[in-house]
């Protein structure tokens, strides 16, 4: 089974951050860069059902030039190659954009023999969290799709029965986590499947993967004008509130106090 | 017109983030770029500028009761033996088949919420945004960057869909109304069952769900140390008759499972107190943990953010202090 990962390249944020001078975006210049979580959650997944299957797993992002790190990073893991369109500035696109971008991409590969019987990207990416990018390119792509999936396992029957069927029968099942506990899906390739992360643990590169992500393929496109074009008019910073902590004490002696502040919330069963 | 989707638990009741939808949608008229202007459905009746009510499957009397509380004037009830299991394209289907062609389609900012409007929105062919804020004059304001930033922006186009951030908003009851509910004939196309959930698997009470509704949460991170660590902070749990919530630190090392993860990419949790032991309180915790009325840090290092935001802190090492606690509860019941 040969997959498409869509990633994409987000600052890494710990602490505080500022706008920059265009008041629409983060100044990210003194920070690192990285991919959502859910992503590298898709990449595992990917990896591991290529493995199982005998397949290929490409990486694709929209992004600038330096986003070709993130697709190296994903090839260090066990990704075989990488599709890089390049965006100098992606804030521009909205969702629908990116979404016929990548629909697009996908149909032009397609052309050049390159087909992807599943398409995976995350829930929702960590900086814009627009949770539709997936959803939009499936209904692009007329695929079917799901979302807040943690796990993927190839096979069940074709009447959508369950669980079980040969490995390759274009099916596979998907398992996510639902109100109610985990949902279990049986789904037709091709497919879109947006992730969440929690199924799986991300691996780390190896030595010979670092090697080998210097040297990955990597095909590249220009982005074009952006169609639709960001809703954003403004970035904003939430209001930094002065610390207003009553230290109840140090250790173990400050023990009554925090109960005392818990009886007065009435929270101790009695 | 607004027009929201209401989730409903399994016993049946509104759950806590769609009363929290419902009050932002009833607290916010900003929302109705036409104004409240009657729409072109054919629902008639129901007084311009008001909320609507979305519900799929089974509408209890006691959800309907709630619903009245929250202001909700018309309750559009979508039942039908297609819609029995969740399948995100047959569900949105339907709730476009009852959408206005012009107001505001919301939803909490759930997995299910964000799902069935992205499906709306392409479906209707709106723009989407997730996790709003607020809506004023100034358009609409929505978490980004896993709640480091807010994002001001507008949506155009006469039909807008929204999900609402998890306790942006206080539910709020008002004069109570009685609900119409309107019952629909539904067909549901063979092929937005494709995607129809086979099976839910049902786990222990300590899910996700008594995550979210839990009145105590006692948080865990890193500084209890191992997998091992974790008995005095759910002694506490159980005495508190709470939930445990963890960082995503503590799922990552797989010391406890994803389910109980809080934060940007857990559960968004609003419970009367939420006590963060051994937590440093990173952006993207701090986004899960914004609905907690109050906040308790226990924690070794007096500069962590957890202890500056707090309401209440104690520095020390955990172990120590929650089985002091404990002590102290046990001491005091006699
Ligand atoms: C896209 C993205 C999404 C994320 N989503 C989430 C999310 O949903 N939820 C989440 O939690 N994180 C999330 N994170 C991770 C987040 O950035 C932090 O890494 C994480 O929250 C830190 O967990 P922690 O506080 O347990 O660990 P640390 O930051 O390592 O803090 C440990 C704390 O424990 C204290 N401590 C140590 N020993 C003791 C002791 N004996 N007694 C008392 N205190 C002690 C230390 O002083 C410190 O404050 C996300 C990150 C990204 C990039
Ligand atoms: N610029 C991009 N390049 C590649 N994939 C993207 C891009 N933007 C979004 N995606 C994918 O779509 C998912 C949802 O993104 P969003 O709808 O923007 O929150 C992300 O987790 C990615 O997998």
């Amino acid at each position: 089974m040969n997959i498409l990962v869509c990633i994409k390249r987000v600052p890494d944020i710990a602490g505080s951050v500022t706008v920059d001078a265009t008041g629409t975006g983060i100044d990210d210049s003194g920070l690192g860069h990285t991919m959502s979580s859910h992503e590298e959650c898709a990449v595992e997944l990917a990896i591991q059902t290529a493995a199982a299957t005998g397949g290929t797993v490409t990486v694709l992002t929209v992004g600038p030039a330096e986003a070709v790190e993130q697709l190296r990073a994903a090839v260090a893991v066990g990704a075989n190659d990488g599709i890089l369109v390049e965006a100098a500035d992606p804030s521009v696109f909205a969702p629908e954009d990116i979404a016929q971008i990548i629909g697009d991409v996908i149909r032009d590969r397609a052309e050049a023999g390159q087909t992807f019987d599943l398409v995976l990207t995350g829930d929702d990416a960590a900086d814009t969290g627009d949770f539709q990018v997936g959803i939009r390119l499936a209904y692009d792509l007329e695929y079917p799709v799901l979302t807040n999936i943690q796990t993927i396992s190839v096979g069940g029957t074709d009447e959508g029965g369950g669980p079980g069927g040969d490995p390759g029968s274009g099916r596979i099942e998907a398992r996510g986590i639902g109100p109610a506990g985990t949902e279990i899906f049986s789904l037709g390739l091709p497919a879109v499947v947006a992730v969440h992360e929690g199924g799986v643990d991300p691996r780390y590169p190896s030595i010979t993967g670092r090697m080998k992500a210097k040297k990955a393929q990597v095909v590249e496109y220009d982005a074009p004008e952006p169609g639709t074009g960001s809703l954003r008019v403004r970035l904003e910073l939430p209001e930094v509130k002065a610390s207003s902590v009553t230290i109840l004490g140090e250790g173990p002696d400050a023990a009554p106090a925090l109960v005392d502040v818990l009886e007065e919330i009435g929270v101790i069963r009695p | 017109m607004t027009m929201v989707f209401v989730e409903t638990d399994p016993a049946g009741e509104v759950t806590l983030t769609s009363a929290e939808a419902l009050t932002f949608a009833r607290k916010t008229p900003q929302l109705l770029p036409d104004g409240g202007a009657a729409t072109s459905r054919e629902v008639s009746g129901p007084p311009s500028g008001s909320t609507e009510g979305v519900v799929i499957g089974p509408l209890s009397g006691a959800a309907i009761a709630a619903l009245g509380r929250l202001g909700v004037s018309v309750i559009h009830h979508l039942d039908h033996p297609d819609l029995a299991e969740y399948s995100a394209a047959a569900w949105a289907q339907a709730i476009v088949d009852v959408a206005p062609e012009s107001g505001t389609l919301l939803a909490s900012g759930t997995p299910r919420g964000m799902e069935l409007m992205a499906h709306a929105a392409v479906r209707t062919g709106a723009r989407m945004a997730a996790n709003v804020m607020a809506a004023d004059e100034d358009g609409l304001l929505r978490q980004v960057h896993g709640g480091t930033a807010f994002e001001r922006l507008r949506l155009d186009g006469d039909l807008q869909v929204l999900t609402i951030a998890g306790h942006a908003c206080t539910p709020e009851e008002t004069t109570p109304v009685t609900p119409e509910v309107y019952d629909y004939d539904l067909t549901v196309a063979e092929a937005d069952l494709a995607t129809r959930a086979q099976s839910t698997e049902v786990e222990a009470a300590d899910d996700a769900a008594g995550l979210t509704s839990a009145r105590a949460v006692v948080g865990a991170g890193r500084g209890v140390g191992s997998e091992n660590g974790f008995a005095e902070v759910l002694e506490l749990v159980d005495h508190l008759g709470g939930a445990l919530g963890v960082s995503r630190v503590v799922t990552g090392l797989g010391w406890r499972p994803h389910a109980e993860q809080v934060g940007q990419t857990g559960s968004r949790i609003s419970p009367d107190v939420y006590i963060a032991c051994g937590i440093s309180g990173a952006i993207q915790h701090m986004a899960g943990i914004e609905g907690a009325k109050t906040l308790v840090a226990i924690n070794t290092d007096e500069e962590a953010t957890m202890v500056q935001r707090a309401d209440y802190a104690i520095i020390g090492d955990l172990h120590e202090v929650v089985g002091a606690v404990n002590e102290e509860i046990v001491r005091r019941r006699g």
